[in-house]
């Protein structure tokens, strides 16, 4: 071995265990988790972390050997982002999320998401209006396959069979229902960034859909009976699409009115927001999808269905709106 | 580079293709120097996520056809719901869940060498996370969803249109300089490189002996840093015929005199030298850039 004649070479000789020990800590820590680390090497990492740093600019200073400052360059980067970075994992997100970041996110929204109600509703009224006044229209709004028969030709008993009969794959039809209406509901979010309109178009395709639905039942005079089939489920599933309408909303409006910030920041501000309604309106889909597949079958009787209905409208209402202490 | 250019500050300055090097200062006050994952990278480690994707369907696929043969088809309903659940979570969910974990990074991603993290160095979220993959509908599926759909007449054209509309968001990465996705705008997210490096052997470690070959002050004066780094990488890669070319291009660049000796041998020396000289010279403050810097 020669002896170390460059003051670089010393630099290293002296500093190259410490890197080593980070190195070796940190395979450690992404190979899981920070669990697997033990309290000492816990604390020892943030240390090594600073020694290394500094190792980093007195090499940048001294030593002209570019494979070792490439090498603690990407070893700092490496560390600074296990000692700075997010170790939220999703499950450990989940406790403050449902007590107070979630509510509070979806209270923040409620201007878009009365925006976004009354899109809905307007789909509502108008496909309503059109359909009692021709029932062709149904076809142009309902595609047929979801219509599944339900259709101005089918007479009231076909009709009325299909609010309180089950059929078999009833709970695999739910599921599809699940992931259809969560991916829809991620995709109006998405769309929003498209400065807003697309969101406005699935909303309001959304309300059409439901607009004829309805009027095909009253024109059979079943219409409570199909409010009551499709609101025991419905008020949860459509709040959560009406929310999600909102998130897209929000971030459609940073970007075209960024307002006192940048655009840049505005729309990370706003999608961020906007992500933690998201995530809400993932499980409030999942929640409505057992309503509809187990609940429904379940529960036969109008009133009934109508007072699951108006009690998980008036939940929602009050978990989300209801003025509530601060941590 | 044009005047105007100058004018503008390094900032518009400096917009060469291969400037990807992004300022981030640590707390402790060190610029880590970050790169950013550039649009290639980003989209294989895209395609690599697909190809992931794609396959643990099919086995999942297989394995509930196979349970479903297995139990002669009584369970045809719950087979369907299991798959429909999962076929979900892992579109949605896939690269959510890699993106939270502390590496930050799918395994595509992780082939490639890239992380993600929030722009301006603070925490990454699982907010951010959420926000910046519920966009890939947006950004993939949408495009898609275009690209499948057929018509005719009146409606090819507005399919076409379509495509091209979203195609904006798809290609949007390749119109900023940080080849931010729309997902990493609406998230303040940007990918960057990480690569895990091994520290190499210290190439003046291998010099020799000491003193076998000996330097004159003018020949070690020949070059600069830039010329010591792409020495260095020479050296490195250890390739004959490059060596070879490098070596007497040196040896006739400084008037070699001295005994002949290999030219690897002779390389690793002149590093030595060449780089103690340097060093030296940066020590008393002055850091020579290249062969052209006379100061």
């Amino acid at each position: 071995m020669a002896e170390l004649v460059l003051k670089s070479q010393r630099f290293r000789a002296e500093r190259e265990a410490d890197w080593r020990r980070l190195e070796a800590l940190l395979a450690k820590a992404e190979g899981g988790s920070a669990a697997r680390l033990s309290r000492e090497e816990l604390l020892e990492l943030p240390v090594l972390y600073r020694s290394a740093l500094s190792s980093l600019s007195v090499a940048r200073s001294i030593s002209l050997d570019q494979g070792l400052i490439d090498y603690l360059e990407s070893l700092c980067t490496r560390a600074y982002f296990f000692v700075y970075g997010a170790r939220s994992t999703l499950l450990a997100r989940m406790g403050g999320f449902f007590t107070h970041d979630w509510p509070a996110a979806v209270k923040g929204l409620w201007r878009e998401t009365l925006v976004s109600l009354a899109i809905t509703l307007l789909g509502v009224v108008v496909a309503a209006a059109l359909v009692a006044g021709d029932p062709d229209w149904f076809y142009a709004f309902v595609p047929s396959e979801l219509a599944g028969g339900r259709d101005p030709s089918a007479s009231a008993a076909f009709l009325r069979a299909t609010l309180y009969d089950d059929h078999d794959g009833k709970s695999v039809f739910a599921t599809f229902l699940f992931t259809h209406n969560a991916q829809v509901a991620l995709f109006a979010f998405a769309l929003g960034f498209a400065l807003c309109l697309p969101t406005a178009g699935l909303m309001i395709h959304n309300g059409l859909m439901l607009g004829a639905f309805l009027a095909l039942f009253a024109s059979h005079g079943l219409g409570l009976e199909a409010g009551g089939w499709l609101m025991i489920h419905g008020a949860t599933e459509l709040f959560a699409i009406v929310l999600a309408g909102a998130a897209g909303f929000s971030i459609g409006w940073a970007v075209v009115f960024p307002g006192e910030t940048s655009r840049m920041s505005a729309a990370a501000a706003a999608g961020r927001r906007a992500a933690v309604v998201m995530i809400g309106v993932v499980v409030m889909l999942f929640l409505a999808g057992l309503l509809e597949g187990i609940g429904r079958q379940a529960v036969r009787a109008d009133a009934l269905r109508w007072t699951i209905a108006a009690a998980s409208l008036s939940l929602w209402l009050a978990y989300f709106y209801l003025p509530r202490k601060t941590p | 580079m044009s005047l105007a250019g100058a004018q503008d500050g390094p900032r518009t300055a400096g917009r060469a293709p291969q400037d990807t090097t992004r300022e981030f200062v640590t707390p402790e006050g060190v610029d880590l120097r970050l790169r950013i994952g550039e649009a290639g990278e980003r989209a294989a480690a895209f395609v690599i996520d697909v190809v992931i994707l794609v396959v643990a369907l099919i086995v999942v696929s297989i394995v509930s056809a196979g349970v479903l043969l297995a139990s002669q088809l009584r369970g045809v309903e719950m087979a369907a719901i299991v798959w429909l659940l999962i076929a979900f979570f892992l579109r949605s969910f896939y690269f959510m869940a890699f993106e939270m974990h502390p590496r930050a990074a799918t395994p595509g991603k992780r082939i490639m060498g890239l992380r993600v993290i929030a722009r301006g160095g603070g925490r990454l979220t699982a907010d951010a996370v959420f926000a910046r993959n519920a966009l890939r509908e947006l950004e993939v599926f949408l495009p898609l969803s275009f690209l499948v759909s057929q018509g005719d007449g009146i409606n090819a054209w507005v399919i076409l249109l379509g495509l091209i509309w979203s195609g904006i968001f798809l290609f949007f990465p390749l119109f900023n300089r940080d080849r931010l996705r729309v997902g990493d705008l609406v998230a303040g997210t940007m990918v960057v490189k990480a690569p895990r490096r091994k520290l190499p052997p210290d190439l003046a470690d291998e010099r020799p002996t000491v003193g076998v070959l000996s330097f004159t002050q003018a020949q070690v004066d020949a070059y600069g840093v830039k010329e010591l780094h792409v020495l260095e990488e020479v050296l490195r890669r250890a390739d004959k015929p490059t060596l070879r070319a490098v070596a007497e291009r040196i040896r006739a660049k400084i008037g070699w005199q001295g005994e002949p000796v290999e030219d690897a041998e002779f390389l690793a020396a002149y590093y030595a030298a060449l780089r103690g000289r340097l060093e030296t010279r940066m020590l008393f403050g002055h850091r020579r850039r290249d062969k052209f810097d006379k100061a």
